[in-house]
């Protein structure tokens, strides 16, 4: 049994006179015990997917099952089974940490002493102010309490909707480590963010634009997908280095990546011959290697 | 020249320390990243720098005007622009436009010139009567930066501009911000994509409430030993006390 199937899944919203295709028909299984990536920016259709997997909304079209329940039929035994950290936080502003824990907890039937294991090691960073109120904490904060109320009923699957999104590199990482450690307890996850770079963290990725799946596969599959030999190009001045490239008729594609600028060209490139032409442009100091695709390559080379 | 000058400036809180004594200087046409982790101090040191919170201690120069004498000056000076707040959702991208036009008392006529002009750039000329919510959110981001620029401010402040856009768009929002330095205006930015730091003129990272780094990213790479800018900020970073967790 998959933990999640997903069968040609479309959702369709009105806006005033016009309609909006949120998923065009998606297809999609999760192993049990897989750490699932769902990538993509906002208006990909992420939530959407989410909250009809998990039973908070209807698609027009297809059909889902989660643990082996219909997400129609089984909504209520789906629910008593998963786990579900929405993107917008919300927990109980005006209850305590700890208020906050015991009564998912309850409402689940069972008591944070019963599952305690499970929700330790994130519950210990925010113990320290059990009696505060949620609406009190910081960001950071914020966000374990949520995960441990997500978790303290000992879920099969969890949902996570953009967790990491506006977290710091240095909290992102904390957070991808409890992720893993959760993995290791057998839970699956499904976890959406827009950042590309927390793709190779997960076991699979789904790439999502606009309601479209662009591909699924583990990061080494995808980035093996990109044909095309790839080009990292540097020099003093990145700008110029920038506009001058794109100007190139053997440029196919250019695109700035930090410290350097990711080229792909529609002929064999003469490495010799490009130094030339850049340096009589004016570069110094020009570094090109042929480099591996990332994720975030593979996704502007699917998005066109 | 110098268009902000920041010296020992603090906010407290009671007895916290959100911002604790940082000097930094930003020069014309300088694209500067404001880096550091969640509840660094980023966000009150920028509100004190766009004139809507006061200092407890220290000086500061915006625009050429002082923080505490003329905020209002500041503000009329300044561009804002953040992933949160940035365009009217349920107003046209013509009368958003419009509004923020008559916010900055531009005349009806600059804003009529402005309002062709910018739609031709950034090629919505199809879509100016369009309500602002039907549009894509990168286009939206355009949009409002360009709207952040309309009054020609001396600087332009960016609060995690790119959060949440798709990495073609993240790209094309780059290359306007390049576009505005190079025409002499002053971008000041935050961003949690450490490649974005490495676009910057100079970056400072601050860590509880301190800048415990400043310069230009080559410089700060070879400091810490880096190959990235995302390895400078991990290993600052990390060594934070207080904050967020």
């Amino acid at each position: 049994m998959k933990a999640v199937s997903a069968n040609s899944i479309k959702k369709i919203f009105n806006v005033e006179k016009s309609t909006v295709t949120a998923l065009q028909g998606l297809s999609f299984d999760v192993e049990q015990g897989e750490l699932f990536g769902v990538i993509g920016p906002d208006g990909a259709g992420k939530t959407t997917l989410f909250r009809i997997l998990t039973t908070l909304m209807l698609a027009q079209e297809g059909s889902a099952q989660v643990d082996g329940f219909d997400v129609v039929k089984d909504f209520k035994e789906i629910r008593k089974r998963i786990g579900y950290m929405p993107g917008r936080f919300s927990l109980y502003q005006d209850l305590t940490v700890e208020e906050n824990l015991s009564f998912f907890a309850t409402l689940f039937n069972t008591s944070i002493s019963a599952n305690y294991d499970l929700v330790k090691d994130i519950y210990e960073h925010i113990e320290p102010f059990k009696y505060r109120r949620a609406g009190a904490l910081s960001g950071g904060m914020k966000q374990k309490l949520a995960l441990c109320c997500a978790l303290i009923h000992r879920p099969t699957v969890l949902f996570l909707d953009e967790p990491t999104t506006g977290v710091d590199a240095v909290s992102r990482q904390e957070f991808w480590e409890l992720l893993k450690n959760l993995q290791k307890q057998g839970i699956t996850i499904l976890v959406s963010t827009p950042y590309m770079d927390e793709a190779s963290l997960c076991n699979r990725v789904a790439l999502l634009q606009e309601g479209k799946l662009l591909d699924i596969d583990s990061p080494e599959g995808i980035i093996k997908k990109f044909k095309k030999p790839l080009w990292a190009i540097r020099s003093t001045k990145m700008f110029r280095l920038l506009q001058d490239l794109k100007k190139m008729d053997n440029v196919e594609s250019c695109f700035p990546f930090g410290q350097e600028h990711h080229v792909t060209f529609k002929e064999v490139l003469n490495i010799s011959s490009l130094e030339k032409e850049l340096t009589a442009l004016g570069h110094r100091d020009l570094k090109m290697n042929q480099i591996q695709a990332t994720i975030e390559d593979s996704f502007m080379e699917l998005m066109k | 020249m110098n268009v902000i000058e920041v010296e020992n400036l603090s906010k407290h809180f009671g007895k916290f320390k959100a911002v604790d004594d940082i000097s930094f200087n930003v020069s014309r046409g300088e694209i500067f990243g404001f880096l550091g982790a969640n509840g660094a101090g980023k966000t009150t040191a920028m509100r004190m720098l766009c004139g809507l919170s006061l200092p407890t201690l220290g000086e500061a120069r915006v625009a050429g005007f002082d923080l505490y004498k003329d905020a209002e000056q500041i503000k009329r000076n300044i561009g804002y622009m953040s992933q949160r707040f940035s365009l009217y959702d349920d107003l046209s991208i013509r009368e958003n436009i419009r509004f923020y036009g008559g916010i900055y008392g531009l005349t009806n006529k600059q804003i009529k010139a402005k309002t062709e002009s910018m739609l031709h750039h950034l090629n919505l000329e199809e879509e100016a009567n369009k309500m602002v919510k039907s549009l894509p959110l990168g286009w939206k981001q355009k949009l409002a930066f360009s709207v952040s620029l309309l009054h020609d401010p001396q600087i332009v402040f960016l609060d995690e501009p790119t959060g949440g856009v798709d990495p073609i768009t993240r790209r094309e929002f780059w290359t306007m911000i390049y576009e505005a330095s190079d025409k002499g205006t002053t971008v000041f930015v935050t961003t949690h994509y450490m490649d974005e730091a490495e676009y910057c003129s100079r970056v400072s990272i601050m860590v509880d409430g301190k800048i415990d780094a400043l310069g230009t990213p080559l410089e700060l790479k070879e400091k810490f030993d880096s190959p990235n800018m995302g390895d400078v900020f991990l290993k600052l970073a990390r060594k934070a006390k207080r904050g967020d967790n």
